[in-house]
C-alpha cells in the first residue's frame, strides 16, 4: 500500500478500515541467501538497498529483540556531514545525500528537518580548525558557512556569549544538517525492505554460526537454524559479544552513551548547536522536548544505563553554553551502547571467514550513517567490493596504520 | 560506581581514570620474530566480554595507583579489585 496525501482523505471517508501492518511477521525458512544480523536502521537499510538498489531476493533480516528497539531508537536523532578527514566525510556526504531523498524513495514520512547544525567555536585556534574543515566539506561537496559572532547572535541570542572561560566567537554552519523522526527511519525501512519481499525475522536471536572450513554456512538462533550464502552483521553496540561467537576479536570497545529530553517547550531553538569548549549538543524535537548530550561514560558496558557523575558533567556543559536551560526540567534519560572503534571510525568490510560480513564501530555517530552505512554494505554484500565511499572503513587499516582518527587521540576508545 | 581500593577502601570511580582491558598489562616482547603481529594484537584488538571484565583504573585523584577492577559490563557491578602491580608480580613481572 503506498502512503500519500490521497489515501489518508480515503480513509477517513471510509472510517480507515483499509490500513494494513506495515510489514508482516513472518516464520522464517531454512535457507536464504542473505541474512542480515540486526534489525536496526543499519541492518534494515542494508535489506532495503540489497532488495531495491542491487536487485536481490532472498533476504532475511533477524532481530533479538523489536526492529528499531536499539541504537536507532536510543541516539540524538541528529544529521550532518561535517567531518574533515578524507575517509570519511565522502561517506558521510553520500549519506546526507540520501536522507535529503528519502522520504520519497521509502514512501514514509520520517520528518527529515534540515534545520541546520550550529557548531560553537571559543578561540582563535578553534577558528582556524573549523575553517580548515569547512574547506575540506566544501571540498567534498558538503556545505558549510563559517558565522561570526553576530550572526551566531542572530540565530541563538540565548547562548552565553561572554562566559569568562569560554566567550562563544563565531561558529560553523552547515545547513544541510538537521534531525529526523528515528523511530521513522527503522520503521520505514522495514515497510519498504518487506513490501520488496524481505522477511524481517523478529524475536529470533543468533546464538552462533555455523563454520565449515572457514566458511560460514549459517546461524544458529533462538527459532532454529537458518542456513544462508551470505552472513552481513549490523548489530553495532553489541558487535564484539556477537562476533565472539565466531571467534573473531575485533578493533572495538562497547561504551554506554547517555542522551538526555526535557519537558515539552515552546519553539526555542531551530537547529542542532553543540558546544565547542565541552562536549554537548542539543536541538529541539518536534514535540517541544530539548533532546541533548555529550560524553559516554569512559567504560566497557552493555548496560543500557550510565551513571549520575555523566549527566552531572553534560548538564555542567548545558548550563555553560545556555543557562536558561537550567530552567527546563529533565523528563527522561536513557543509555545506549556504542561500538567504539580504535580510531573513532567505523568498518564496514568483509571477516576472515569467508560469507561473513560486518558492519560496525560506529562509535556515537552511526545514526547519521545509517542510509549511507545501508546502502555501502549492501554493496559490499552484492558486489563482494567496498562502495567508492566506503573504501577506508577497512578492519586491515588498523594492521598498517592507516587510521581515520578525526580526533587524533589514538587507539583509545573511551576518548574519541 | 565504587572502586573498593585495596589500600584506601571506598571510593568514588570519578577519582579514576580508565584505560581499558587489563590485559594491556602484558606488553609483547618487541625482539620477538612476529613483534609485529603481536603489536597489532595488544594495541587494537579486545575481547570486549558482555559479563566479566577485568579492566584498568588508574587512581588519577588519589594515590596515583593502578587497579586491576573486575567489574560486569552488564550490570556495572564491581566484584573485585586488585593493585596492578600484584596482578603483574604474580605473572612473573619483577615490578
Amino acid at each position: 500500500m503506498r502512503y500519500s496525501g490521497f489515501r489518508i482523505i480515503k480513509e477517513a471517508l471510509t472510517g480507515n478500515r483499509g490500513w494494513q501492518p506495515a510489514w508482516r511477521n513472518p516464520e522464517p525458512k531454512p535457507h536464504y541467501d542473505f541474512v542480515i544480523i540486526g534489525g536496526g536502521g543499519h541492518g534494515l537499510a542494508t535489506a532495503y538497498y540489497l532488495a531495491r538498489e542491487f536487485g536481490k531476493s532472498r533476504i532475511a533480516v533477524l532481530e533479538k529483540g523489536w526492529i528499531g528497539g536499539g541504537n536507532v531508537g536510543r541516539n540524538t536523532t541528529i544529521i550532518r556531514s561535517n567531518y574533515l578527514l578524507d575517509g570519511n566525510e565522502p561517506f558521510y556526504e553520500f549519506s546526507l545525500k540520501l536522507w535529503e531523498g528519502l522520504e520519497q524513495d521509502i514512501n514514509y514520512n520520517a520528518m527529515v528537518s534540515q534545520r541546520g547544525v550550529l557548531n560553537l567555536m571559543h578561540s582563535d585556534a578553534q577558528r582556524d580548525a573549523y575553517t580548515r574543515r569547512g574547506n575540506a566539506m566544501h571540498l567534498n561537496g558538503a556545505d558549510a558557512q563559517l558565522l561570526d559572532v553576530a550572526q551566531v547572535r542572530e540565530m541563538a541570542p540565548f547562548l552565553n556569549f561572554d562566559n569568562a572561560r569560554f566567550p562563544i566567537k563565531g561558529g560553523l554552519l552547515q545547513r544541510r544538517g538537521g534531525t529526523v523522526r528515528h523511530d521513522a527511519v527503522a520503521w520505514g525501512y522495514a515497510r519498504g525492505a518487506d513490501t520488496r519481499g524481505v522477511d524481517i525475522i523478529q524475536n529470533c536471536e543468533v546464538t552462533g554460526f555455523r563454520l565449515v572450513n572457514g566458511k560460514v554456512q549459517g546461524v544458529e538462533t533462538t527459532r532454529g537454524y537458518i542456513g544462508a550464502k551470505k552472513i552481513g552483521c549490523a548489530v553495532a553496540g553489541s558487535s564484539g559479544a556477537l562476533m565472539a561467537k565466531a571467534d573473531q576479536r575485533l578493533p572495538i570497545e562497547s561504551h554506554v552513551l547517555q542522551a538526555f529530553v526535557t519537558e515539552g517547550l515552546k519553539p526555542t531553538i531551530k537547529g542542532v548547536i553543540t558546544f565547542g569548549a565541552g562536549h554537548f549538543y542539543v536541538s529541539q524535537s518536534d514535540k517541544g522536548g530539548l533532546v541533548f548530550g555529550g560524553d559516554i561514560d569512559g567504560y566497557n558496558s552493555y548496560a543500557q544505563r550510565g551513571n549520575l557523575p555523566t549527566v552531572e558533567d553534560v548538564c555542567e556543559s548545558g548550563m555553560a553554553l545556555m543557562p536558561m536551560i537550567g530552567r527546563a526540567r529533565l523528563l527522561r534519560m536513557w543509555g545506549g551502547i556504542m561500538d567504539m572503534s580504535m580510531d573513532g571510525s567505523p568498518i564496514i568490510d568483509k571477516t576472515d571467514i569467508e560469507g561473513l560480513y560486518f558492519n560496525g564501530g560506529w562509535c556515537y555517530g552511526g545514526f547519521k550513517a545509517t542510509p549511507a552505512s545501508g546502502w555501502c554494505f549492501a554493496h559490499l554484500l552484492a558486489t563482494d567490493t567496498p562502495h567508492e565511499t566506503a573504501t577506508a572503513y577497512r578492519f586491515d587499516r588498523f594492521r598498517k596504520g592507516l587510521m581515520i582518527d578525526e580526533k587524533g587521540v589514538g587507539a583509545q576508545p573511551n576518548l574519541h | 560506581m565504587i572502586i573498593n581500593h585495596p589500600l584506601l577502601g571506598p571510593r568514588d570511580a570519578q577519582e579514576f581514570t580508565y584505560l581499558g582491558d587489563a590485559s594491556l598489562i602484558d606488553r609483547p616482547d618487541w625482539s620477538a620474530e612476529d613483534a609485529n603481529e603481536q603489536y597489532y594484537g595488544y594495541a587494537y584488538l579486545r575481547d570486549n566480554p558482555a559479563g566479566l571484565h577485568r579492566e584498568l583504573w588508574f587512581h588519577e585523584q588519589g594515590d596515583r595507583s593502578w587497579l586491576v577492577v573486575t567489574r560486569n559490563t552488564l550490570t556495572h557491578e564491581i566484584t573485585r579489585v586488585e593493585l596492578a602491580s600484584d596482578v603483574a608480580r604474580l605473572a612473573g613481572r619483577s615490578r
